[in-house]
């Protein structure tokens, strides 16, 4: 398929994903919020910084509050991370790429984008944000189910898993840095209410329960980290994303030919062979960063993979290097 | 729903006749308008609307802020053709375009037509659309215009005449193909026990001819459709189409000539592209050839074109059968090819390039309709009776300062067809484009795409400014006798 195309493709699942994941960390914040047992300011300030867009919120802002981060991170078209603006950008993509994409894919995106655009011309009397974030995220699991059951499982799908998964992989790798987005706050790591809410940004909540009932710290970790089978565990992210890449390149897993296959390979060997210990950086002498520190590292990766995976298929490289397909 | 009170106030209407009695092919359409009950109609057309936003399709205008999309309004009343006088306007139009095609070839090789004198050497060379760097080609299959959208219009005497002939890169066929989805949608019944001639193989029709025409090297052609990218006003129809036919949508910026062969860049590499329906007009195709500035297009790409290695859909060069000044000459172009008379009249059309004709519109420019030659979607049109004296004189001064460059016909009062108004019916002007595909055979779509001026009396149909469109139905009757079509009255 044309460079282009899949570059368009992949960006668009990457921001429909990015709209859901912002979707339900607002709506994690709205309940913990309702509980009162942490200050307002703090709990909204440190949502703003999950999305690692802090500097923009405070030049902008300032003070952190429920109504401006909200807005912010809804509607702002001025925040490319709003969820105004990636849908709008997935919209733009999807009309680009419209003719490779199934007509209910098209639709569903196309309602979706149409409702944001609705919501936030009329955001000044909103009622009640939670009907807005539902939809939201109903609307990218229908979008994605349209995905799976409309469009031929062939490249431009793979495309589309890959980019999804992807930016999945980084946003749970986001929520897990709780404690680093209340300033290592004393007692913010063995505060269960506060990594329910993390399960719970990441939609694990019911599925972790079932595997460990209650909430800890070591636990959540090892779950939304390591989980091979749980679809927003960073490691069963990169399995799947890993087995797109070799579906479009034609490789097999453990070799590779490509920079995108080198670097996803390694960061999902990476998660493969992880120990949690390692990742929490307790009770091991060789272990200094802690939680932070790791998930710092592999946001590094895995924006390094994303690089490889842009010079391998999108870069629109000069004629006469890249040598003609049969 | 009472129609008694629809009022055709003396012009042709498409759906009544003038005492109110269903035209041929409309008597089961209006027998079922007239059941609907107090409210349908509104809500009818309410459906159709948002089936036509979630389905997303709209056109950009141009002048607002890029990117700025708009749902083309659709009219749910359809028009209807019956299928006796449509078999006279799909000979009429294969025959123009039969014609038209001969004319483009002559011009370019030739020229025996101009040697014979039938049209001025000046009509040709002076053609703002005639390519230079296409003289001598004859492109694969010896097709030039292969996709046509010519404009008819039905005057006050009930007469269809030939307004234009849109041979560059006509647009349009994709609201025909989804003005037929959204009414089968939303308005089912309206169907029911009628046999309306489908629209739906176009795309099968259109890959057909694009693989037909394909250079003989390509045993299995690979076609891509070009567009300029999603600000220009028809992307919705490139993608449209391409999607239908199930081929890659391409930018400029995909393509690449290397060895005089054109390739796109894939994940896999380059792949060889053999057929391209481009929808970037000439100007703008090769930036080596044609506009140094051009940013959408493709660098080489003519010279791949002249070694015959990859085909070009509409040929470089067909514009000059587009020009409204060589429209004047029709009739006589399709004497000299084919020794025929036009069986589609023209509309009287008088050549500001030949001196005494320019004279009579000087005189009489307050009651004539002025055409810049080389324009297309409506722009720079003057309506005489309709002007402003300021508006007449900066229009004479124009016309002398470029005669060559100008047209003139007489105000058409084009005919009308019942559209909704809030729940009720008034009529309003329309026009027709039907599309022509020219491949193995000439191939006509039946019906074809109908306009709308939706503001009350206006005869302006153009997307752009105000118009919209209707679904086409070319219906059959079951039984009964063919009524004779009306010849013009001269």
């Amino acid at each position: 398929m044309l460079s282009r195309v899949a570059d368009s493709v992949f960006w668009m699942n990457r921001q429909i994903e990015r709209a859901e994941n912002v979707a339900r960390a607002i709506e994690t914040t709205l309940g913990l919020a309702l509980d009162g047992t942490i200050e307002p300011g703090r709990l909204w300030n440190a949502l703003v910084c999950a999305f690692g867009d802090q500097s923009d919120f405070w030049d902008r802002h300032g003070l952190a509050d429920q109504a401006r981060v909200f807005d912010f991170l809804a509607f702002d078209p001025a925040n490319p991370n709003s969820i105004y603006c990636c849908l709008q950008a997935a919209r733009e993509n999807a009309r680009t790429v419209r003719d490779m994409i199934s007509s209910p894919m098209w639709e569903e995106i196309n309602k979706c984008y149409l409702d944001v655009r609705g919501a936030s011309a009329a955001r000044a009397d909103f009622a009640d944000p939670r009907e807005f974030i539902d939809e939201i995220q109903r609307a990218s699991q229908l979008i994605t189910g349209a995905t799976d059951g409309t469009m031929s499982h062939g490249e431009a799908w793979h495309f589309a898993r890959m980019g999804r998964l992807l930016e999945r992989a980084d946003k749970t790798s986001r929520f897990l840095d709780v404690e680093h987005f209340f300033g290592g706050e004393e007692g913010a790591g063995r505060d269960p209410v506060r990594w329910s809410s993390v399960l719970e940004s990441a939609s694990a909540l019911e599925m972790y329960r079932k595997q460990y009932g209650a909430v800890s710290r070591k636990d959540t970790v090892r779950f939304l980290v390591l989980d091979r089978a749980f679809p927003r565990a960073m490691h069963f992210c990169l399995v799947k994303a890993e087995e797109s890449l070799l579906a479009i390149t034609g490789g097999t897993k453990g070799t590779h030919s490509t920079p995108a296959e080198q670097q996803l390979g390694r960061l999902r060997a990476a998660l493969e062979y992880a120990d949690i210990h390692e990742i929490l950086g307790d009770g091991q002498a060789g272990a200094p960063r802690g939680l932070h520190g790791w998930i710092d590292a592999f946001q590094a990766r895995l924006n390094a993979a994303n690089d490889a995976i842009h010079t391998t298929f999108f870069a629109l490289r000069p004629a006469g290097t890249v040598a003609e397909a049969g | 729903m009472d129609l008694r009170s629809y009022a055709t106030d003396g012009f042709w209407d498409e759906l009544f006749d003038d005492s109110l009695q269903p035209r041929p092919g409309a008597e089961q359409l209006v027998r079922r308008l007239a059941a609907f009950s107090h409210g349908e109609l509104a809500a009818r057309q309410r459906a159709a609307d948002k089936s036509l936003l979630t389905m997303g399709i709209t056109f950009n205008v141009y002048g607002h802020e890029a990117g700025t999309e708009k749902i083309w309004p659709f009219d749910i009343v359809p028009r209807v053709i019956d299928a006796a006088e449509w078999t006279t306007i799909e000979r009429g139009l294969k025959q123009r375009i039969h014609a038209l095609n001969l004319f483009i070839d002559d011009v370019y090789n030739q020229r025996r037509i101009v040697k014979d004198g039938v049209v001025p050497d000046w009509l040709v060379d002076s053609g703002k659309c005639f390519r230079g760097p296409c003289a001598g080609l004859t492109p694969p299959r010896g097709v030039w215009c292969h996709i046509t959208g010519t404009d008819l219009v039905r005057g006050g005497d009930g007469c269809m005449y030939v307004l234009e002939d849109n041979l560059r890169t006509p647009s349009g066929v994709s609201y025909v193909l989804e003005n037929r989805e959204v009414m089968k949608r939303t308005f089912p019944q309206l169907f029911q026990g009628l046999r309306v001639s489908p629209v739906e193989n176009y795309p099968e029709k259109l890959l057909a001819m694009l693989e037909y025409v394909a250079p003989p090297h390509a045993r299995d052609p690979t076609v891509v459709v070009l567009t300029p990218g999603i600000y220009n006003s028809a992307y919705f129809e490139h993608s449209f189409l391409a999607r239908q036919m199930g081929v890659e949508l391409v930018q400029g910026s995909d393509l690449v000539v290397v060895d005089r062969k054109v390739f796109m860049r894939t994940t896999q590499g380059l792949e060889r592209v053999d057929v391209i329906y481009r929808r970037i007009d000439d100007d703008f195709l090769d930036p080596q050839v044609f506009r140094a500035d051009s940013v959408v297009g493709v660098p080489g790409l003519m010279d791949a074109y002249r070694a015959g290695n990859v085909a070009l859909v509409n040929a470089p060069g067909t514009g000059i059968a587009d020009d409204k000044a060589v429209y004047a000459y029709v009739p006589q172009i399709i004497r000299y090819y084919l020794g025929e008379d036009a069986i589609l009249p023209n509309v009287p059309t008088f050549v500001c390039g030949e001196p005494d004709q320019c004279q009579h519109v000087l005189a009489n420019i307050d009651k004539l309709v002025v055409k810049p030659a080389n324009e297309s979607g409506g722009y720079g049109i003057v309506l005489g009776p309709r002007a402003t004296r300021q508006q007449l004189a900066d229009c004479r001064d124009r016309i002398k300062a470029n005669p060559r460059n100008f047209v003139a016909q007489p105000m058409l009062a084009l005919s009308r067809v019942p559209t909704v108004v809030g729940d009720s019916l008034e009529g309003r002007h329309v026009d027709l484009r039907p599309f022509i595909l020219y491949g193995e055979e000439i191939f006509v779509l039946p019906g074809g795409l109908t306009r709308v001026a939706l503001v009350k009396g206006s005869l302006v149909v153009n997307s752009s400014q105000g118009g919209g469109s209707k679904d086409t139905w070319v219906v059959h009757r079951p039984t009964g006798d063919s009524p004779v079509p009306p010849s013009p009255s001269s």
